[in-house]
């Protein structure tokens, strides 16, 4: 199975966030916390959307990622922009900051 | 300019501390998504890709260099340094805070602007011909009227809830500026055979995943009678449009399912109830709000015809020369001229400007056009009161801000939509294409020899970008993981509408660009004498197109 992560856009910042190991929400993708099966997916998102996980967040849901050169990448085009930055302005987004 | 009254400023003052508390229960988890989503949109706050987005009406596109100013502070301040300027003659800002918003629509308010209708299923920000009160071709001022309908919708209680949202354009000259045709209700100014001056109405115009051009309903609507016919016209839409099927929900489809004749009965039925009644629009009161636009104090240049000095550095310096051929427009007042200001640099984002040059614009604004600014719903600005003898100045400092590109209505000026660089709803990145183009074709000689070519590309079927109605369209889709484009060709937006044709398969990112580039050639090798791209190809029809792009496939 692909391996997936859970997404959302905080609330305060409407920034794009992932679920961490701590059941907090992690501006990186390198700190998600990874689901390899499906019933640990679908665990995640269950996890994610319960009220004291889901309160500072958006609209959780899952994404499929890959491992490459030791990084996760999202593996749609339209989540490796949420995770980078608008592609016509590398100085914006979490690409601005070159810890992804 | 029209200034607010007791009663704006009241209002949106109001409406600035209720969404402060709606914002301040939402963080505390008092309200929830599900019920502050409707909330937030209603004042003009989505949320996109990378973070919420604040859509700041700008009524029929004209601003004053005060508001600029402030719009700079807001895009420093609150935001990443630059603002957007929509199809719809808005500006957005990319990346607010929400618990930023409410000290954002504060500051807005205290220079008499707002977010509110920029979202939701109501009436929108209602827009004009950008040359709105200056134009050499106009009747009469449509702002006028867009302002009366301003004041009519807000907050309207009937209309809070349409079955989806609804946009009226006005102009009042006779080439359309203002895309009237493709607007749910459009409305253009006439004079009828006894001279008065009054509305031919089209309603059912839309683009989306259901294209249409508006159909009249009426030849000639009196001005008194403008705002009993349009709440007619919108009652019977609440009443009969569909609410079961969001992409069914238009007007657009309502009137192509009964027919132009069928809803036109069901509207003068309707109207006949209301009209000489409450909505009724006496003079005196056109005559109070035409007063806020009253003309500036121009100078008396009649007589002195076209300034030698204009003419010398036309003659010395061509990049001026091929400015004020297609970024000069004709003024009514004689020594003046239109100004367009070109948000279109080559590769640049269309309709982007940084803080710093909102700043500077508003500067030039003072100098040189009464300190009054139009945003144009092809994601451009207007001066739209400078002196002649100005142009030669005017035309060096916007150079050095980067904004005299001399492209208005050429095949770089492209319309984009923010596409999946921004926007939740798109399937493939617009502004990357547009800026490919605009670098394909950035030797601006070749751009003024090809002439007039409306290019607007749109990142999915909802077609912000206009691409229905370009010369050239281009639409992104989303074919199995991969960004692919399609083009249609021979739309246009202007007082002939159309909507154009796919011409056949898709392309990818690359192929796209240059299949642009054929069709240009192609039309090169076409053209007739005085034709422009959408004379050939309506002379020609799709089928050489056709083949130069997929004969040898």
């Amino acid at each position: 199975m692909t391996l997936q992560v859970v997404t959302a856009n905080d609330l305060s910042t409407g920034l794009v966030v992932y679920l961490a190991a701590d059941d907090g929400w992690t501006e990186r993708l390198a700190e998600s916390r990874v689901a390899a099966t499906e019933t640990e997916s679908a665990a995640l998102l269950e996890r994610a959307k319960a009220p004291e996980v889901r309160w500072s967040v958006i609209d959780p849901y899952l994404i499929d990622v890959a491992e490459e050169d030791g990084q996760l990448k999202p593996v749609r085009y339209r989540e490796r922009i949420r995770a980078l930055g608008p592609s016509i302005r590398l100085d914006l987004g979490k690409q601005a900051q070159k810890e992804l | 300019m029209y200034r607010y009254d007791e009663f704006d400023a009241q209002l949106v003052e109001e409406r600035v501390e209720q969404f402060r508390g709606q914002v301040a229960r939402r963080l505390s988890g008092e309200l929830s998504e599900d019920e502050f989503k409707p909330l937030r949109l209603m004042n003009g706050l989505y949320l996109q890709l990378h973070a919420y987005m604040l859509r700041v009406a700008i009524p029929y596109g004209t601003f004053s260099s005060k508001q600029m100013r402030r719009m700079a502070d807001i895009a420093r301040g609150y935001d990443k340094g630059y603002g957007h300027f929509t199809t719809r003659q808005n500006i957005q800002y990319n990346w607010p805070a929400l618990e930023d918003v409410p000290d954002i629509l504060a500051d807005l308010a205290e220079v008499e602007m707002h977010a509110i209708q920029t979202s939701g299923n109501c009436i929108r920000n209602t827009t004009a011909d950008q040359y709105a009160g200056a134009a050499a071709d106009e009747i009469e001022d449509p702002r006028i009227y867009c302002e009366i309908i301003r004041q009519w919708s807000t907050l309207h209680p009937e209309f809070s809830f349409l079955p989806r949202k609804f946009k009226i354009a006005v102009t009042g000259a006779a080439r359309d500026r203002a895309a009237v045709k493709v607007h749910d209700i459009g409305l253009f100014i006439r004079r009828n055979d006894a001279g008065e001056v009054g509305f031919e109405v089209i309603v059912g115009g839309g683009q989306g995943r259901t294209p249409m051009i508006g159909k009249t309903i009426r030849e000639f609507l009196p001005k008194a009678d403008l705002l009993s016919y349009l709440e007619a016209v919108l009652r019977v839409y609440n009443e009969y449009g569909r609410r079961d099927n969001m992409y069914k929900a238009r007007i657009k489809i309502l009137v192509h399912e009964i027919g132009a004749e069928e809803f036109g009965r069901r509207v003068e039925e309707e109207w006949a109830f209301i009209r000489d009644g409450a909505l009724d629009l006496p003079a005196e009161e056109i005559e109070r709000i035409e007063a806020y636009f009253a003309p500036p104090p121009y100078e008396d240049l009649s007589g002195q015809g076209s300034s030698p000095w204009v003419e010398t550095v036309r003659l010395m310096e061509p990049e001026f020369d091929r400015w004020m051929r297609v970024n000069v427009a004709a003024h009514k007042r004689p020594g003046y001229a239109i100004v367009n200001l070109s948000l279109k640099p080559v590769g640049g984002v269309p309709g982007d400007i940084s803080a710093d040059q909102m700043d500077a614009v508003a500067d030039l604004a003072d100098e040189y056009s009464f300190g009054e600014i139009r945003a144009t719903h092809e994601q451009n600005l207007v001066f739209a009161h400078v002196r002649q003898s100005d142009l030669p100045d005017l035309w060096r400092k916007l150079d050095g801000l980067g904004l005299a590109t001399s492209n208005i209505g050429l095949v770089s000026d492209i319309i984009a939509c923010p596409g999946l660089d921004y926007c939740s709803l798109a399937n493939a990145r617009s502004i990357p294409i547009a800026q490919r183009i605009s670098e394909r074709f950035a030797e601006l000689e070749r751009q003024h020899d090809i002439g007039e070519l409306r290019l607007k590309i749109s990142g999915c079927i909802n077609a912000c970008g206009h691409h229905h109605i370009g010369h050239i369209g281009i639409l992104g889709v989303d074919r199995k993981g991969v960004e692919n484009y399609q083009i249609s060709l021979g739309g246009s937006a202007d007082e002939n509408a159309e909507v154009g044709k796919i011409v056949g398969p898709a392309f990818d990112a690359d192929g796209v660009v240059d299949a642009v580039e054929t069709i240009v050639n192609t039309y090169l090798g076409l053209r007739d004498e005085g034709e422009i791209f959408i004379d050939t190809y309506r002379r020609v029809g799709a089928e050489p197109f056709k083949e130069a792009l997929y004969a040898t496939a």
